[in-house]
């Protein structure tokens, strides 16, 4: 994507962090993102994000596995090869429930862990920017973005003033890219948009 | 949604004074640590049992299912038990992840992992028994609607067999996947605090770029909901799709409608006396007794004694039944081949197993005894697999002609298959204590502020505090 400036505080207190991130979206910065160790229930609330629709994709992949289902196995047992198995109909619709109900399932829960993987853009070798490295594990980390508009030392200010622990300045990739966690990566071939 | 404030009343559900960072080094530091010698000895054994399990298939393959002591009376015998056993083993991860997510249940946090590492185990062992009591192993993959050169020939999409193919392989991709996308953000955090290369190399790819963004976790929050939603159903499903292999067919002591709950209610107790057994070792060896604390231990041993109880009624309506019927063959099978005759002592171990012995859990000082429950664990399991062979065997070996009656043992390859399967489950169960967080990280901190010990012990002022003001804190903070 793109290499930005960003203002990065760390919090320690998800009691510290609400409070935080309301007081910085009424001052108008621009919050990149939130990192937090484990889900924060309300943070996205807190940081004016939509509700996700991931379950409505969910929904979508399980009726096109009840279709599919339903579909193929009609096909094939009234039209493609109609067999007398026992003297059964040809169209056993309640034969047909469980692995109807089976695919409906397995397409769903496929096809909304592809979409999650997708829509979060995580997959094996994809890289992407820590802002510390303690966000996976106790810290919760506000990266403010530094735009032409804003001034770096302001933001830090205020940012100690609502209650960040450490505080620093980063220039970082926002995207993904394709790399090794245990190499250092560095972007020589772009400038900063700032 | 989320509580703020949970009583004092209720248990903690974990132990000691921790902070977030406390529960990442507890549960991560085993991972960095080189293993304790019990470890290299227990997963020695392990591969030793897997070897000779590949041992055992490879004869069998070679040789044909001739080499089993199955015959034209029994055709199923103890590959079939087996089968039935194993994936009833695997239902109680998915109770715990799925069921006990949708009804809110925070001590499920400590034991998830662990539980749905072993459903996935316990499922790949599961699999190994049709696949290759098909005799000719190598077209396994007849099973399957593929579009072939036969007509195409399609399956049969009325048997139970079949179902049974889309019910175990659906099964097991979404354990994998629910277990997985769990796994994903505790994996980032090992990958974070990796001091070794290689480790932050290996984890690095197995955490697939995960930050921790909100939106992320927002979305993770979505999905994980969605598959606890999708894989209650499907567990119960799955057991149905088992029992109807036999509730299906025409053999009298198969024939029979509860065999689907009855079936969901034994998969269930078998498989939290098998997640007892495995966590009562780990707990001890990692060190974990904070996490898995007596508490959940006492849950899950009220969760056997319930379902033991359940499968204890579904003995006795189908003794109930078998007479009340007034079906002749029905009577004979229940009255003269399970509880009598020459396999009659297969059914009284079962009994005693499953019915008798675990009504010690109404005592609550049992149930929060360890011994009591780790003994017990392996009771409810042998006698789960009793309650298999019972169905199978004793339906089986006396059939409509007398002259076809026979008795049936398991040969060696027969009994060095199911071993295998030990050596498989428990190679990948060591594998998995060694190099995957063993509980769920980021779950046990989201709890962590609500049912932690000393978060708890900090609630007693404001119990002990005026109405007004306990409301006002609990509300506004």
């Amino acid at each position: 994507m793109a290499v930005k400036k960003f203002v990065v505080g760390s919090f320690d207190d998800e009691a510290v962090l609400f409070p935080a991130v309301k007081k910085v979206r009424t001052a108008g910065y621009k919050i990149h993102d939130v990192y937090t160790p484990f889900p924060i229930h309300g943070l996205d609330h807190a940081m004016g994000l939509r509700e996700t629709s991931l379950h409505t994709a969910g929904f979508i992949y399980g009726i096109t596995g009840t279709t599919t289902a339903l579909s193929f196995m009609s096909w094939v047992f009234t039209t493609d090869w109609p067999m007398n198995i026992g003297g059964k109909p040809h169209f056993p619709l309640p034969a047909f429930i469980p692995i109807t109900f089976e695919l409906t399932v397995l397409f769903a829960a496929v096809g909304m862990v592809l979409t999650f993987c997708y829509l979060c853009q995580l997959a094996p070798f994809v890289k992407k920017h820590i802002f510390h490295p303690r966000q996976t594990d106790d810290l919760m980390i506000m990266a403010i973005e530094v735009t032409e508009k804003t001034n770096a030392e302001e933001v830090k200010a205020f940012l100690a003033s609502v209650g960040a622990k450490e505080i620093n300045e980063q220039v970082a990739e926002t995207g993904w890219w394709f790399g090794r966690y245990d190499k250092e990566d560095t972007f020589y071939n772009k400038a900063v948009t700032a | 949604m989320h509580l703020k404030y949970e009583s004092t009343l209720r248990e903690p559900l974990v132990d000691g004074v921790k902070d977030y960072h406390q529960v990442t080094e507890d549960i991560i530091a085993p991972i960095e640590a080189k293993p304790g010698k019990l470890w290299y000895v227990g997963f020695a054994i392990s591969i030793v049992l897997l070897l000779f399990g590949v041992f055992s298939v490879t004869w069998e393959v070679y040789y044909g299912t001739g080499v089993w002591n199955l015959n034209k009376t029994i055709g199923w015998g103890w590959d079939i038990t087996n089968f039935v056993w194993w994936v009833g083993i695997g239902h109680a991860g998915t109770l715990i992840s799925a069921i006990l997510m949708l009804f809110r249940q925070g001590w499920r946090t400590g034991v998830n992992r662990a539980a749905e590492a072993m459903t996935i185990f316990a499922v790949m062992c599961a699999g190994q028994f049709p696949i290759f009591h098909m005799g000719r192993v190598w077209m396994a993959f007849f099973v399957l609607p593929y579009p072939n050169t036969r007509g195409p020939l399609w399956v049969n999409f009325n048997s139970p067999l079949l179902w049974d193919v889309f019910a175990i392989s659906t099964y097991f991709t979404v354990s994998l996947l629910f277990w997985y996308s769990g796994l994903i953000p505790d994996f980032a955090t090992v990958r974070d605090r990796a001091k070794t290369k290689l480790r932050k190399l290996l984890y690095g790819v197995a955490s697939f770029g995960w930050t921790g963004s909100t939106k992320h976790w927002q979305r993770h929050e979505a999905l994980s909901l969605v598959l606890a939603g999708l894989s209650t159903p499907l567990v119960l499903s799955v057991h149905t799709i088992v029992s109807f292999d036999f509730a299906t067919s025409v053999i009298p002591g198969w024939h029979t409608t509860i065999f689907p709950p009855y079936f969901v209610a034994g998969a269930i107790f078998s498989g939290f006396a098998m997640v007892q057994t495995l966590l009562i070792i780990c707990r001890k060896i990692m060190g974990l007794e904070d996490y898995i604390t007596m508490g959940h231990i006492e849950a899950m041993n009220k969760v056997i004694v319930l379902t033991g109880s359940i499968v204890g009624v579904a003995y006795l309506t189908e003794l109930f039944m078998a007479w009340y019927g007034g079906n002749p063959y029905e009577f004979d099978t229940f009255y003269k081949f399970r509880a009598a005759g020459p396999l009659g002592w297969s059914y009284w171990i079962m009994m005693s197993c499953n019915v008798i012995s675990p009504q010690v859990f109404w005592f609550r000082k049992m149930r929060r005894n360890i011994a009591v429950t780790f003994v017990m664990s392996i009771i409810v399991n042998i006698g789960m697999w009793f309650e298999r062979f019972v169905i199978i065997c004793t339906s089986l070996y006396r059939d409509y002609l007398p002259s076809s009656w026979s008795y049936y043992r398991p040969s060696w390859p027969e009994l060095g298959f199911y071993i295998g399967t030990f050596g498989l489950f428990f190679t990948c169960f060591f594998l998995f204590s060694k190099y995957f967080p063993v509980i769920a990280v980021a779950e046990i901190k989201s709890i962590l502020k609500v049912s932690g010990e000393s978060y708890k012990n900090k609630m007693v002022a404001l119990e002990e505090s005026s109405i007004e003001k306990f409301e006002h804190d609990a509300h506004h903070h």
